[in-house]
């Protein structure tokens, strides 16, 4: 009997709620102590572009969805990684590491979406005010999405570091573009297939493989980008960004711990780094004051 | 004007079918059980009371009735939970199991809404779209505050009280159950919750979700029974708090029966709220918004707004307009789809209706009241409203807690905030006008817990709930209903 | 010109509120009789509609054809309630439609977009007028509209329907150029006093078309304007209601807000072409019981 031979799976990138091989058609190979696992797309700067168009229409409904739909949204996330969890743990282990270590990078996965999921519809609740001014006017502040947000995944975690590195901008009501781990990228397409099995809407999230120094440039320039969430450790590569950065006035954020299974990692003010401060003043009429049966 | 308008007719020409909502993927049991411990178990005196349909005063089910003894087994099991698993559980793990009920309830909300239908009287349009997606999603949000707490409550090392008591009324049987629960298990607190006697059903329903979500047996126990069992539950001494909605009547003998002990407490109690339309106003959506501020649930709804302001320039319109409305009004079989007024829901209750009815008519006010075919078997009450009314009417002053609505009118905006307070009730109040600076005058005047501006009746788990004076103290919903289930 | 309309005191309309009310006419659930005779009554305020660049004499033969017989094979169907084409074409369908009870319906006034001289309007009028259109549907200068020029939308509105002698003037607001709910009650109001017999929502040439929410806000400016003057006012929604569910709803919409009264083609019509073999659908799954395929019903 001839032996089945298996069927080996392409690993493309993720634009728009589709996945497109990248634009440039070129490849680099993963491999684990020398033995090749899979080719990855080695995304261009078109990509890039397409990515960022694809989230800047995304915005819109995005940021409009009511909160609570966002948390059930990122919630089922959670429910459909719980499903593929043998799946996510079999390639973190491929990849090089321990079943332990990697059930419990799948388990911190889960339960960060989780945490961030609780936050969609609370975030303001927390974080705004109404402001005692002294005129007759109501005045309040809330928390707004801020626009399309780039995403430099952390290097060394597959699971865990690109859905750590997604979630406060996705909780706050912004469309990502996702640069994946370069060195783990396996884990960051079955994260692909599961967002777009999932209820997210197309162009929501876009990850891209490949070489990051080669692909920061571009989307750091980018004048259509609003923030970049850097979660690495390369001092050049923040420099770049930063000056990058300046032409239209990007928010950047550093990660400041590299620890991704660490729970500091869960926190309201990575979200609320993504939102902006928005006040409203809106006049009181004061005819009746006195004299009324208040 | 020279010829008189014909007035138009709303029926007769092409009228709805029958469209009734299915039963057949419901399961009721014919008798019911007490839950405590994670188990049903047998009432200890053996005693049982029926559940009947108000549409058609069929018996529905056999409920247990649970004794002094019964409650006592509930409260133990309660402690034992939280000194035991419950108060050790990680804030996260606790978050989890409360997703969990929420996704159990919306995979079967369409049995929960029928059943909820069939026990209350509601209508299925309600139940389907309001109490069950609302009830789910307090359950949701309060998931997600179990481990944020630290974040709603800065330097306060937030901790659990114990066990809370809850008692919870029958206009909201699953809503009311979700809006007691779902805070007292995020804050880590365990309970004991009695729903109302003609309305026991969903509750009971739930409390298998709970099972199935595979809570530790005790964290949450369902008891069910009427007043005396209530009052067992009030009595008892190892209740760290009482969660209680219901009448303010009922309200104030717990806060006698509670004086002098630890218990904490949250009452959320009657109202009498004011809806003020000004001349201002988007006059059809305002209709629209009278409608459902008193016809919503048979006007069984705490926050009602059951007494009308009219600004009298717009006076005439106004009420042209709501009587045009009230004609298409469906009233009849809660499970039809097209029904928009269901079955009130007891006997008892129909009977202080109809002594409204009476008193206002007797008081001189003019009763209207749209044709609609009701049924002959069960309890119903037709849309009603009284015009010709003034302050010192009974139907102006008491809660009614049916279908019943008293206007009257107003010329200036401070003569109309002087009425709108002028009550021993503050839950809540509407307003309607085009001016955003006039609604903000008006929420700022309001001696209420909820205003709504160009909208009535509006729930969101987010958003605190509770009254002013005599509608009770506390709130349930949002960051704010969290507190009363702490110590800081 | 009529001074009051640039000072006409239409009420405001909250644009939540509305949705929610849509939301409840949305739950409502028509079935068996009800539904039956609903989708008969759809059918008979159709106004089966061809406006396209490439139409002709033969195009417009064929829909007329259609018109007639619109499914032969089901006993006791009504006809739809009118055609409507370009004036030019109107001749073609009066000669088609003879000693049917189907009316003919012209578009005019520089239809769609209505830019052009009083002068020619009035002209494109008159030759479907003089061509035997029962009905003329014209539309209003949006432009002038969005200026606040009320004066000059209504002394139009009124040349036209004194242009139109014995036909029946549907205004075309063109909702989905007006912005909101608050202007789509104005041009109501400016229509149905300026001598309107239909206010009518859309073109179909501009998206959105008819919604139920817009069409909401215009039958109660009709409902309005019949308490105060005792005069009923037609209504028609077009462009975008395609299928038999929606135009149910469309149909509960009326009822509950204008009655019984409205309840027939004099007062009510749909603007459409496709709804037609939708609610044919309909009507033979109701008769046969099984779903139905687009295969069987022609398409004109």
């Amino acid at each position: 009997m001839t032996k089945r031979i298996d069927v080996l799976k392409t690993y493309k990138i993720f634009i728009d709620g589709k996945f497109p091989r990248t634009e440039s058609g070129r490849y680099y190979t993963l491999s684990n102590n020398g033995k090749g696992i899979a080719n990855i797309c080695l995304s261009s700067r078109k990509d890039v572009r397409n990515a960022v168009v694809a989230s800047r229409k995304a915005f819109g409904s995005w940021s409009g969805r009511s909160a609570y739909n966002r948390a059930q949204v990122l919630y089922r996330i959670a429910e459909m990684i719980e499903g593929r969890r043998d799946q996510f743990v079999a390639e973190i282990i491929s990849m090089g590491g321990s079943k332990n270590a990697a059930e419990n990078e799948v388990n911190n996965s889960i339960d960060r979406l989780i945490y961030y999921a609780g936050w969609c519809d609370k975030i303001n609740q927390v974080f705004g005010a109404v402001n005692p001014v002294a005129s007759s006017h109501f005045n309040f502040s809330l928390l707004e999405p801020m626009g399309v947000v780039g995403i430099i995944a952390p290097a060394d975690y597959s699971l865990l570091g690109i859905v750590s590195a997604m979630l406060p901008a996705l909780a706050a009501g912004n469309p990502v573009v996702v640069l994946a781990s370069e060195q783990k990228p396996l884990c960051s397409v079955t994260l692909a297939e599961v967002l777009a099995t999932s209820d997210v809407p197309s162009g929501v999230v876009n990850i891209l493989t490949g070489n990051t120094s080669e692909l920061i440039p571009h989307l750091s320039a980018h004048m259509d980008v609003n923030a970049i969430f850097y979660c690495k450790n390369n001092p050049k590569e923040i420099n770049q960004i930063q000056l990058a950065a300046v032409d239209n006035l990007k928010r950047i954020v550093l990660s400041k711990n590299s620890d991704w299974n660490n729970s500091a990692h869960e926190t309201p003010y990575y979200i609320s780094d993504f939102m902006e401060t928005k006040t409203t003043w809106h006049p009181i009429e004061q005819i009746a004051g006195s004299g009324s049966g208040y | 004007m020279s010829k008189k308008i014909e007035e138009l007719k709303f029926s007769g020409e092409w009228d709805l079918a029958p469209a009734p909502e299915s039963t057949n993927h419901i399961s009721v049991k014919k008798e019911y059980q007490l839950f405590i411990g994670g188990k049903f178990v047998k009432p200890k005196k053996g005693k049982y009371f029926s559940t009947i349909n108000p549409a058609t005063e069929k018996k529905l089910s056999s409920i247990a009735e649970a004794s002094k003894e019964d409650v006592d087994r509930a409260v133990k099991a309660a402690r034992k939970a939280h000194s035991g698993v419950w108060s050790s559980t990680s804030a996260k793990e606790r978050g989890k199991y409360i997703y969990r009920i929420a996704r159990l309830i919306q995979e079967k909300s369409r049995e929960f809404a029928v059943i909820e239908s069939l026990d209350g009287g509601k209508p299925i349009r309600e139940s389907r779209d309001v109490d069950i997606p609302i009830a789910a999603a307090h359950f949701f949000y309060y998931a997600g505050w179990a481990d944020k707490l630290n974040y709603a409550f800065p330097n306060q090392n937030p901790s659990s009280l114990g066990v809370a008591g809850q008692i919870i009324p029958w206009n909201f049987p699953l809503m009311m159950a979700a809006w007691k629960i779902a805070p007292a298990l995020a804050t880590g607190n365990t309970v004991v919750l009695k729903p109302a006697e003609t309305t026991s059903l969903t509750a009971l329903k739930l409390a298998e979700v709970i099972q199935e979500a595979d809570l530790p047996p005790g964290v949450v126990n369902i008891i069910t029974g009427a007043g005396a069992t209530g009052s067992d539950i009030v009595n008892h001494k190892d209740i760290d708090k009482i969660a209680f909605t219901g009448s303010t009547g009922v309200g104030k003998i717990i806060m006698k029966s509670i004086a002098g002990t630890a218990k904490k407490s949250t009452m959320e109690l009657g109202g009498k709220a004011a809806n003020i339309v000004f001349e201002d106003a988007p006059l059809d959506q305002a209709v629209e918004g009278i409608i459902n501020g008193i016809y919503f649930n048979q006007g069984h709804v705490c926050c009602a707004g059951s007494r009308l302001f009219v600004q009298e320039s717009i006076y005439d319109t106004l009420l042209r307009k709501l009587k045009d409305r009230m004609q298409s009004l469906i009233v009849g079989n809660p499970l039809d789809k097209n029904t928009d007024i269901g079955a009130i829901n007891s006997k008892e209750q129909l009977g202080v209706i109809n002594k409204y009815l009476s008193l206002g008519k007797k008081e001189g006010a003019d009763m209207f009241q749209p044709s609609c075919d009701i049924p002959s078997k069960g309890f119903w009450c037709a849309p009603t409203l009284f015009t010709n009314v003034s302050q010192s009417h009974a139907i102006a002053k008491e809660e009614i807690f049916g279908p019943v609505l008293a206007v009257q009118t107003f010329r200036t905006i401070d003569e109309v905030i002087t009425k709108a307070n002028n009550t021993p009730f503050g839950l809540s109040a509407g307003v309607w006008t085009d001016k955003g600076s006039k609604v903000f005058n008006l929420t700022s005047k309001m001696r209420a817990g909820v205003v709504w501006a160009n909208t009535y009746n509006k729930f969101d788990p987010t958003s605190p709930f509770g009254g002013y004076k005599e509608s009770g103290h506390g709130r349930e919903g949002g960051l704010h209903g969290l507190a009363p289930y702490l110590k800081f | 010109m009529n001074l009051s309309f640039n000072t006409l005191d239409s009420p405001s309309v909250d644009k939540v509120g509305i949705e929610d009310r849509i939301a409840r006419v949305k739950a409502r659930s028509i079935k068996k009789e009800a539904k039956i005779k609903g989708l008969k009554l759809a059918l008979n305020m159709i106004d089966l509609t061809t406006l396209e660049g490439i139409d002709t004499e033969n195009k417009v033969k064929q829909m007329c054809y259609k018109a007639r017989h619109l499914h032969d094979v089901y006993a006791d169907l009504p006809s739809v309630a009118a055609v409507c084409v370009y004036p030019n074409f109107v001749k073609t369908a009066v000669n088609e439609l003879k000693g049917s009870a189907v009316k003919v319906a012209s578009v005019a006034t520089a239809f769609p977009s209505g830019h052009s001289s009083l002068n020619i309007k009035l002209e494109d009028t008159k030759i479907a007028v003089d061509s035997g259109a029962d009905e003329v549907d014209m539309v209003i200068s949006r432009g002038r509209f969005h200026k606040g020029d009320y004066g000059y939308v209504f002394d139009e509105i009124a040349a036209v329907k004194a242009a139109c002698g014995k036909a029946r003037l549907k205004v075309i607001l063109e909702t989905g150029e007006l912005g909101n709910y608050d202007k789509v009650r104005k041009a109501s109001d400016i229509a149905i006093y300026a001598g309107a017999d239909f206010i009518k929502t859309s073109t179909g040439k501009i998206q959105p078309a008819a919604t139920l929410p817009v069409t909401l806000v215009m039958l109660e400016a009709i409902k309005d304007y019949y308490y105060k003057t005792g005069k009923m006012i037609g209504m028609k929604p077009a462009g975008g209601i395609s299928n038999a569910k929606l135009a149910l709803h469309y149909l509960i919409m009326v009822k509950e807000t204008l009655g019984n009264k409205w309840l027939t083609n004099k007062w009510f019509r749909f603007g459409a072409s496709s709804l037609a073999n939708d609610l044919l659908m309909q009507l033979m799954k109701q008769k046969t019981g099984v779903y139905q395929s687009t295969d069987y019903f022609s398409k004109d």
